[in-house]
């Protein structure tokens, strides 16, 4: 797409494009979603705007949703159960599982809702649909963002070091990012034709929460049960957040390894599903 | 060497029908999927019935061209338009073109209440395909052209529609596409925004874009595409010069046509007294004309049978536009039946509109027939019959070489006098005053 496209172009220099009934390919839509790498920033733009707008209490919502969680789990899970928490203080203990979490939770649900909820664009207008789902993702990282303010007040607070592992953690918001994606592509598409999934998700996301290290350290599951833990990418992202800011124990390779594999799997498997059902999504939302 | 802008061959559109409810269920698909043998004993989940939106549709159009679609509702015009804008895909065939495509399929897609008109001209213009670098370059433009400067920086939920609609369509109107495909876009606003939305279709054509117009306004169809295509279930109909096949689907398609009969006189409009029995639009010829030229008379032609002697009975005519406004009444006075009781019989009353009266458009006649002191309205068959009055470009209408809209229901061809007196040649020549000031 050239930019000094005009009318008075001469039409041999002009961009072909074919319409046909096949899907497109995963290179073709990886260029197109390039292509409108502007539409992605200004949908995570409007969502923001529009959110910030709409409540009274804006931006704030950022800090105060992980920082109430944080505290409700310190009150029961740290407080009354005496969960462990590998030698941290439960507070920011929590606080720095909740932090990836709210990413992940954030970005999951409303990429999964993004193709039913901006309907009218999908059935009157063409652009890269991935844009939907992926710009949700992008807006939870702003949140992510001033959370994670909060996050170093916090070590500050409880004179937290990082360890040498720091180095590592944009890896491990990159495998957060991923797998919301991966889980998020493939609901947002099958949202489109099975209205259930919009009921489904906030179960989807609490019995993910259980099954994440937050409230609780890995080392509580058994060792016989790791190797299946693992495969919720979320695990080596908690962990790998708490080894990198905080000095907690590591992940492991072998958990990162898998966790990244399967974030990778479900990345690439949704978003081929995605292009599959992609072009039907006007006639059926 | 030519290059197509728009190849299109076979191409065809199925959606499933018939499934009362859009959405599938999951338990739906799980049964599907794990369900086979179960399927059947439960005899119903079949393959859903289906229907083809579009049927091998194949068309060429050249760069540069401008072309109208036409066709009754369901005839496949908005799944075309889907089609060529890619939001959906086709079940058959093959489409190529050729340079950037704009769809306008409904003005204002995307904007969002909450957002300030800057800000939505910025997410609308990136939603309908420009960069950001585009939409500031062209951002004071399209302000202009709205007319909402003040009010850039307020919501617009408080917006009023119509400056909603000038917001809207700016913005779309600056995108500036090889290809522009435009929707019933117009059918939407006050005249005075479709106004402008035309001249601005107009200004597109003249720039040598590529036009695809999807539309019920017929004079804006004829006048803006020398060519059109005609859908009807799905398939291309007719293809060719607009007057024609405007003239043919307003024959077939309207339900209202340039000529209606009545055969059975006891249900045929009217009362114990006349009945109407046929109602005709003719040319010179005598031929029923569903087409005429502007420059042509055209007879309004109504038969009926007087079923009782001795009233004096007056045959008027009136003619519509598009727009549901009269154009004229027409009551017979120069007959010689004026003022004279009629007899029992079967008439035929012709009355002739000349060329050059009427402006382009579609005109509806409504046939009455009433009689005086005291009235009485025997006969009044709304839109008996309509027709189409086109204009050309020739330069020897009414039009003269104007290509743009020309507002009014009648559009005569006056007598015009102008005098001319020369120069003094010792007078100061006209630029050195215009250069003192």
């Amino acid at each position: 797409m050239s930019e000094k496209a005009v009318a008075t172009a001469s039409p041999e220099d002009l961009p072909i494009l074919y319409i046909r009934p096949s899907s497109m390919s995963l290179s073709a839509a990886l260029g197109e979603l390039w292509a409108h790498r502007e539409l992605l920033a200004f949908f995570a733009w409007r969502d923001l705007k529009v959110r910030y707008k709409q409540t009274a209490l804006g931006v704030a919502w950022a800090l105060l949703q992980p920082l109430f969680m944080m505290i409700v789990f310190s009150v029961f899970f740290g407080n009354l159960a005496k969960v462990s928490s590998d030698g941290l203080p439960y507070p920011i203990f929590a606080y720095c599982g909740l932090l990836p979490w709210q990413l992940f939770a954030y970005a999951l649900t409303n990429a999964a809702n993004s193709l039913v909820s901006n309907e009218r664009l999908v059935t009157k207008v063409y652009f890269s649909r991935v844009t939907l789902p992926i710009s949700s993702v992008l807006a939870g990282l702003v949140d992510f963002a001033i959370a994670f303010a909060l996050l170093l007040v916090l070590m500050a607070y409880y004179g937290c070091a990082p360890s040498g592992g720091i180095v590592a953690l944009p890896f491990f918001l990159l495998l957060a990012v991923g797998a919301a994606m991966a889980a998020g592509l493939g609901l947002s598409a099958l949202n489109v034709r099975y209205r259930d999934i919009r009921y489904a998700l906030p179960f989807l996301t609490q019995v993910w929460l259980f099954v994440t290290p937050i409230a609780y350290p890995s080392s509580l599951v058994p060792e016989g049960w790791r190797t299946l833990y693992a495969l919720n990418p979320m695990v080596s992202v908690v962990d790998g957040f708490r080894w990198a800011l905080l000095g907690a124990p590591s992940p492991g390779a072998t958990t990162v390894a898998a966790s990244t594999l399967v974030a990778a799997a479900g990345l690439l498997a949704s978003m081929r599903y995605f292009l599959r059902v992609e072009r039907g999504f006007a006639d059926v939302v | 060497m030519s290059f197509l802008a728009i190849r299109a061959r076979g191409i065809g559109k199925r959606y499933s029908i018939g499934a009362a409810e859009p959405y599938r269920t999951f338990r739906e698909a799980l049964l599907r999927g794990f369900g086979a043998p179960l399927r059947a004993l439960r005899r119903e989940r079949e393959d859903p019935p289906t229907v083809w939106a579009l049927r091998d549709v194949s068309f060429d159009v050249e760069p540069g061209e401008i072309v109208g679609i036409i066709g009754r509702n369901g005839a496949g015009k908005s799944t075309l338009l889907k089609l060529l804008s890619r939001i959906t895909a086709p079940t058959t065939g093959e489409i190529e073109l050729r340079g950037r495509v704009g769809a306008l399929l409904e003005v204002g897609t995307g904007f969002h209440p909450e957002l300030t008109g800057r800000e939505n001209i910025y997410l609308n213009g990136a939603i309908l395909g420009m960069k950001g670098a585009e939409i500031r370059r062209k951002f004071d433009a399209i302000v202009a052209f709205s007319e909402i400067e003040k009010f850039l920086d307020t919501p617009i939920k408080h917006y009023s529609s119509g400056m909603f609609m000038r917001l809207a369509f700016a913005v779309a109107a600056h995108l500036e596409p090889e290809i522009l495909i435009v929707d019933e876009v117009l059918a939407v606003g006050d005249a005075g925004f479709q106004k402008k939305c035309l001249a601005k279709m107009e200004d597109v054509s003249h720039e040598g874009r590529t036009v695809l117009f999807v539309t019920h306004n017929m004079p804006a169809v004829t006048r803006l595409c020398p060519r059109t295509i005609l859908l009807e279930e799905g398939r291309v109909r007719l293809d060719g010069p607009s007057r024609e096949v405007v003239g043919a689907y307003l024959e077939s398609g309207l339900g209202t046509t340039a000529s209606r009969e009545w055969n059975d006189l006891r249900t045929a409009p009217g009362d114990d007294i006349v009945r109407l029995l046929a109602a005709r639009v003719c040319d010179e010829e005598g031929r029923v004309a569903p087409t005429v030229h502007i420059a042509r008379p055209v007879a309004l032609e109504i038969e009926y049978e007087v079923l009782e002697d001795g009233h004096r009975l007056v045959p008027n005519l009136h003619v519509l536009d598009q727009k549901g406004s009269h154009a004229f009444i027409s009551i017979e006075v120069d007959s010689p039946w004026h003022r004279r009781e009629r007899p029992r019989g079967r008439y035929v009353s012709r009355a002739w509109v000349p060329g050059n009266l009427l402006a382009e458009g579609t005109f509806f006649v409504d046939a009455a027939i009433s009689t005086y002191s005291p009235l009485r309205v025997h006969v009044w068959e709304r839109g008996a019959v309509a027709f189409q009055v086109v204009d050309d470009l020739s330069g020897e209408t009414a039009r003269g070489d104007f290509g743009g809209t020309i507002p009014g229901a009648v559009r005569p061809l006056l007598k015009w006098e102008t005098e001319f007196m020369p120069a003094d040649p010792a007078a100061v020549p006209a630029r050195a005053i215009r250069g003192r000031g």
